[in-house]
């Protein structure tokens, strides 16, 4: 256990995106501003910094976490990964085309967090079906969409990645 | 084939969903950029006595601190659409008027050292009675918001159009009801953003912030700052991450970080949090209306009468009172019905004050003239759906001028309505109720129907004035839609507009557009989204607002390009060795019609007009850009009889639903939702099914969850997203779009608006379907589950707990918390009554308490740091201990406050032993206001909980174990909030 002074600075080194970062923080800096603010990567959104709009989730080692509910120098030594880390040799991957293809954003503000917490979802429980998907997004407030592209996207996904067409 | 018309995928997204989106606070700050933080009013309606900056100021890193001293000094009060002496400026200057007014700016060199000043800043308050309720508020002897207007109605107009008291006198019939529109609001998930810098120079101020529009609001702003038009340069980014009309009321930050860039010498920038935003950035108005109308012996509306109540807030912020008038010119719906009468008033309150939002006065409207048609129904018993098709406007009659003026331009609702029958399966949903009803079930039918206006008419909003005082101040009338499209040397195409997007897919939609003019690829068309007012063009029409884009924006981009097309056409025409009449330009190339094979390439008809712009014809004009400015025709200023055409098109939309209710509980199920929409010319279908289902979206959480609540002294309750509620995806039910495309004749492209029907239809549809699932009248929103039972006659689940002590008699005032429950202590009751008696035991249970001390027999004073979720705050608390029955039993009673608020209570604890300890039950009744009351019911059911559980295992075991903070892993939903707050830091 490290201690840490309040007002001080800290250097905080974790992988993001497969890529070492290091930086300096406060300890009360949330892992939303050290992305945004100290690393530059805005993909990540803020949308209500209480924890329940969802615009803020990444990963951290694999689960899907909400980034405003995260101090930056918790991320020490974890593997962290963004929206910025779908695109495949920078294209879309499946889960991108599929929400393109079904019109699952609008706005596209709440649209990265949503696509990590869907990612772990298809990752992990291949065999998810609506209801799952559902309540998966329960998790998330999009104010433009209705969610109804969200979900056919992300079924489209399962089902592909069932049928193995997977690239 | 065209491109319009056909459901392309976005090119938005493919920077969207790499994270690539240039929203407001994803783009560079300039160097030295400091950043501000709001201080804002804990209460409704006080004084400023005092303000007492030092501290703040003396905290390092932390520049400068503004107040409302500085802002009456640097500003000019804001104009608003009705000349009374009720002045607003961007900050409190000597009294506040609703919770979350600003009343101070701190600029420092970061977010979080300028939220730390804000603590800093102590605010003596003098208060005053606060009015919350727009009825009590427009009575004569209520408090007063603004003591220089007189009274809290600010504006008063009565209306008649034909004959409507002969029609009421001979009417076979007269229905009547009273409803009340709840407040809420869109929250769009990205939150208010502004930076600002000044040059001091030339007295310029350079803005960029996430604003909408409407550009009228350009002249407001920049006469607020005391500065012309051209001396306020404000810049929208090329992202907006949601508006719905809510980003219209960024415009008081404009000016309010314009003076903080000025007074700090440096760049400034503000991003809003969710609390601020819920709290204090804008609503939808709350409306009080008695509606009343008369039929025939047939079930014809003959007359139609509205009393409306608008309660816009502290204060009128431009442009309203906009959403009384809106829907002026098509009060009577649907309908045909030759004589209206109409009542408004226009009333302050203390609440934050109002604006635009999605659906914009048509909620208010269509909840009561769609429930009262279901009410004349039920007198008549008469199918609701029968009722409204004996009166919807003739198809035949089309473009029709209702009785208050709106030319309705297109459309044959009768068929729609048919066609929503049939294809949706009403007969299947009504065999469905009669099944459920004989075995008991609550299942209902509503149905709705709607004109949904779009391209709003700049001149409606002078419909307030008298025809008198309209004449003096000379006409307002149109709306002015601006684009430009250009071919650049290489041959490239770019389309700009004065339009704002927020997710509408504007780039996508000007490229289907323009492609099929100009004969290109949509994919090679750029369209540039972020606008610039020093060397953009727009007027005050511009923005993004009242579903103008469809109609006006992509209607003048198509002028544009019309024009365009014509130049190119010229300039290849002496290429191609034809006359003019003969080009066309398809597939990139300029085209002898006669002869297919006769072509040149547009690329080289564009570089011929940039390198050689003497070899082309001379009435080809130079310069391959062309900027089309579209105004409505019909847009005529109101008339001498006040008779105004609102809006330039109008859509047409019939939804109807089944749903069930479950008496146990009050939850709402919704079989199946129905809307068919007839909204012109669909320039890309799935867009528009987009914007519908999120339009429906927004009714539906207006119908069945959201609302801005507060309490009878104006504290504000809703301050959270756990407690203001928008759907999520386990809310929403699947939805049946069917659509008819009657092209309106008015817009260039034929389209019209369709985002905003449903917020119009949707609240009113469910709040039908309740009404006649339950059997009684449904005349407020959101039907909660509580409201539900309430109107079922059934009131909460009774408290099952022992112990309570003499009754909390609530006048309402704040949050109401309550709670009570039972541990067992491993402790004999003796020495649990010792604990609890010893002032320095105690303390040492009580999480975040520094210090406890007797103040007499039986009274403690304590100080304590309790956090409620994203506020925290130090509380100084007197407490009385009465009754005491040792070991048994006593009674406390007491009071805290802190810079979050305050708070009196009162509670019992019983001790009695059992095997192994002793059981200690206990009942707590406290009331909040202030600050931490908005942070609601869930946060702070759940912080009580969560202190007292922790009393209770200090109690028990005193190895207390210092939780790590853990990182949430499973997205599982506000459930999941208490949980969080137990464990908060
Ligand atoms: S910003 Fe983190 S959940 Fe809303
Ligand atoms: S796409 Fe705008 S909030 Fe989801």
């Amino acid at each position: 256990m490290r201690y840490l002074t309040a007002d001080a600075k800290h250097p905080v080194r974790f992988i993001l995106n497969d890529q070492p970062v290091e930086g300096n923080a406060e300890p009360r800096l949330l892992l939303t501003d050290f992305l945004r603010r100290e690393i530059g990567l805005t993909g990540t959104h803020v949308g209500c910094e209480h924890g329940v709009c969802g615009a803020c989730t990444v990963r951290i080692d694999g689960a899907s976490t909400r980034a405003c509910l995260v101090y930056a120098v918790q991320a020490e030594g974890r593997s962290v990964e963004t929206v910025e880390r779908l695109a495949v040799n920078g294209d879309l991957n499946d889960l991108q085309r599929a929400f393109r293809r079904h019109h699952a954003l609008q706005c596209g503000f709440c649209t990265p967090g949503i696509l990590m917490s869907l990612s772990q979802l298809i990752d992990e429980e291949p065999t998810a079906d609506e209801a799952r998907v559902r309540e998966v997004l329960s998790g998330h407030i999009c104010r433009c969409t209705g969610y109804h592209g969200i979900i056919a996207a992300a079924l489209d996904v399962l089902a592909e990645r069932q049928a193995g067409r997977h690239v | 084939m065209g491109m319009v018309g056909q459901s392309l995928e976005r090119v938005e997204d493919l920077t969207l969903l790499r994270g690539g989106g240039r929203f407001a606070d994803d783009l560079a700050e300039p160097p030295g950029c400091l950043h501000a933080a709001f201080l804002r009013a804990p209460v409704a309606h006080a004084r400023i006595e005092a303000v007492d900056v030092s501290a703040a100021l003396a905290l390092p890193g932390v520049t400068t601190v503004i107040t409302g001293a500085d802002i009456a000094r640097e500003t000019k009060p804001f104009l608003s659409g009705v000349k009374v002496d009720a002045p607003q400026f961007p900050l409190a200057v000597d009294r506040v008027r609703y919770v979350g007014e600003p009343v101070a700016i701190v600029i420092a060199r970061d977010r979080y050292r300028a939220e730390d000043a804000l603590e800093l800043i102590d605010v003596r308050y003098e208060p005053l009675a606060a009015v919350i309720d727009p009825e009590i508020a427009a009575g004569d002897d209520a408090p007063l918001l603004h003591n220089d207007a007189g009274h809290n109605v600010l504006h008063e107009r009565r209306f008649r159009y034909g004959d409507p008291q002969t029609a009421f006198a001979e009417a076979a019939h007269v229905v009547e009801t009273t409803v009340r529109y709840p407040r809420n609001s869109c929250t769009p998930i990205e939150t208010f953003v502004v930076l600002a810098e000044h040059r001091p120079g030339e007295d310029t101020y350079e803005v960029t912030a996430n604003f909408q529009g409407p550009y009228t609001l350009h002249t407001v702003m920049a006469r607020a700052l005391k500065v012309a038009g051209n001396r306020l340069r404000l810049r929208t980014p090329p992202d907006s991450g949601g508006s719905f009309g809510v980003k219209q009321a960024v415009f008081p930050y404009v000016v309010a970080l314009g003076i903080a860039a000025k007074l700090a010498g440096r760049p400034v920038k503000w991003v809003e949090d969710r609390l601020e935003h819920l709290a204090a950035a804008t609503s939808a108005t709350n409306r009080v209306t008695t509606i009343r109308a008369a039929l025939d012996g047939q079930g014809r509306i003959t007359a139609l009468d509205y009393d409306q109540l608008e309660d816009c807030g502290a204060y009128l912020r431009a442009p309203e009172p906009a959403t009384l008038y809106r829907m002026h010119g098509n009060m009577t719906g649907a309908y045909q019905i030759d004589n209206l009468a109409i009542h408004n008033r226009v009333v302050v309150t203390n609440k934050t004050p109002t604006g635009l939002m999605r659906g914009f006065g048509g909620p208010q409207v269509y909840f009561a003239l769609e429930r009262l048609v279901d009410l004349a129904a039920t007198r008549l018993a008469l199918d609701p759906m029968e009722l409204r098709r004996r009166n919807l406007i003739p198809g035949e009659a089309m473009p029709f001028t209702t009785t208050p003026g709106a030319v309705l331009d297109s459309g044959d609702y009768a068929a729609t309505l048919a066609k929503a029958v049939r294809e949706g399966g009403l007969e299947e949903l009504k065999q469905r109720r009669t099944a459920a009803r004989a075995e008991g079930r609550l299942y209902g039918i509503g149905y709705a129907a709607v004109v949904e206006p779009s391209i709003s008419n700049m001149g409606y909003i002078t419909t307030l004035l008298t025809p008198q005082q309209r004449q003096r101040a000379g006409a307002k009338n149109g709306a002015l839609a601006t684009a430009t499209v250009s071919f650049d040397p290489s041959g490239a195409v770019t389309v700009a507009v004065s339009s704002v997007p927020q997710g509408q897919g504007h780039r996508t939609v000007l490229a289907q557009v323009v492609a099929d003019e100009l004969g290109i690829d949509p994919g090679d068309v750029v369209t540039v989204t972020d606008h610039d007012t020093l060397k953009d063009p727009w007027s005050i029409a511009s923005g993004n607002y009242s579903s103008r884009f469809a109609g006006a924006v992509a209607g003048a981009a198509k002028l544009a390009a019309e024009r365009l097309a014509k130049r190119m056409k010229a300039i290849a025409a002496p290429d191609l060795n034809v006359p003019i009449g003969d080009v066309e330009l398809v597939d990139g190339l300029a085209r002898s019609i006669s002869n297919p094979d006769n072509v040149i390439a547009l690329v080289r008809v564009a570089a011929k007009a940039h390198w050689s712009p003497l070899s082309i014809p001379e009435d080809a004009g130079a310069g391959l850009r062309e900027t089309a400015f579209w105004v409505g025709r019909e847009l005529r200023e109101p008339d001498e009889q006040d008779r105004v055409n609102s809006s330039g098109a109008y859509g047409f939309i019939f939804d109807y639903c089944g749903l069930e209710v479950d008496p146990a509980d009050g939850s709402i199920r919704i079989d199946r939702y129905v809307t068919a929409h007839d909204a012109g010319r669909l320039l890309n279908p799935a867009l528009a099914d987009g914007q519908i289902r999120g339009g429906f979206a927004h009714g539906l959480g207006a119908a069945l969850l959201e609302e801005l609540a507060y309490a009878p002294d104006g504290s504000f309750l809703s301050g959270t997203f756990a407690d203001y509620c928008p759907p999520t995806a386990s809310e929403l039910p699947e939805l049946m779009i069917l659509h008819d495309q009657s092209p309106s004749p008015f817009t260039p492209t034929g389209a019209k608006g369709l985002g905003e029907g449903n917020c119009m239809s949707t609240p009113v549809c469910i709040a039908n379907a309740v009404a006649d699932a339950i059997g009684k009248p449904v005349l407020t929103l959101p039907l909660t589950r509580p409201r539900v039972l309430e109107l079922l006659g059934e009131s909460e689940p009774a408290d099952p707990s022992p112990p309570r002590p003499a009754i909390i008699t609530s006048s309402g005032n704040g949050h109401a918390l309550k709670g009570n429950g039972s541990h067992i202590v491993p402790a004999s009751p003796e020495e649990v009554w010792a604990v609890i008696l010893d002032p320095d035991h105690l303390a040492a249970l009580i999480p975040g308490c520094h210090n406890l001390e007797r103040t007499g027999e039986n009274a403690y004073r304590a100080e304590a740091t309790l956090g409620a979720g994203p506020v925290k705050g130090r509380f100084t608390a007197s407490v009385t201990l009465r009754d005491l029955d040792p070991p048994r039993a006593l009674q406390l009673s007491g009071s805290a406050a802190g810079g979050l608020g305050t708070a009196t209570g009162q509670g019992e604890i019983r001790l009695t032993p059992v095997e192994g300890g002793t059981r200690v039950d206990y009942f707590y009744a406290v009331l909040i206001s202030g600050k931490v009351a908005a942070v609601g019911g869930r946060l702070l059911d759940g912080t009580a909980r969560g202190v007292i559980n922790q009393i209770f295992t200090r109690l028990a075991d005193s190895s207390q174990s210092q939780t790590e903070p853990k990182t949430e892993t499973m997205p599982s939903l506000r459930s999941r909030l208490p949980r969080w707050l137990g464990g908060a830091p």
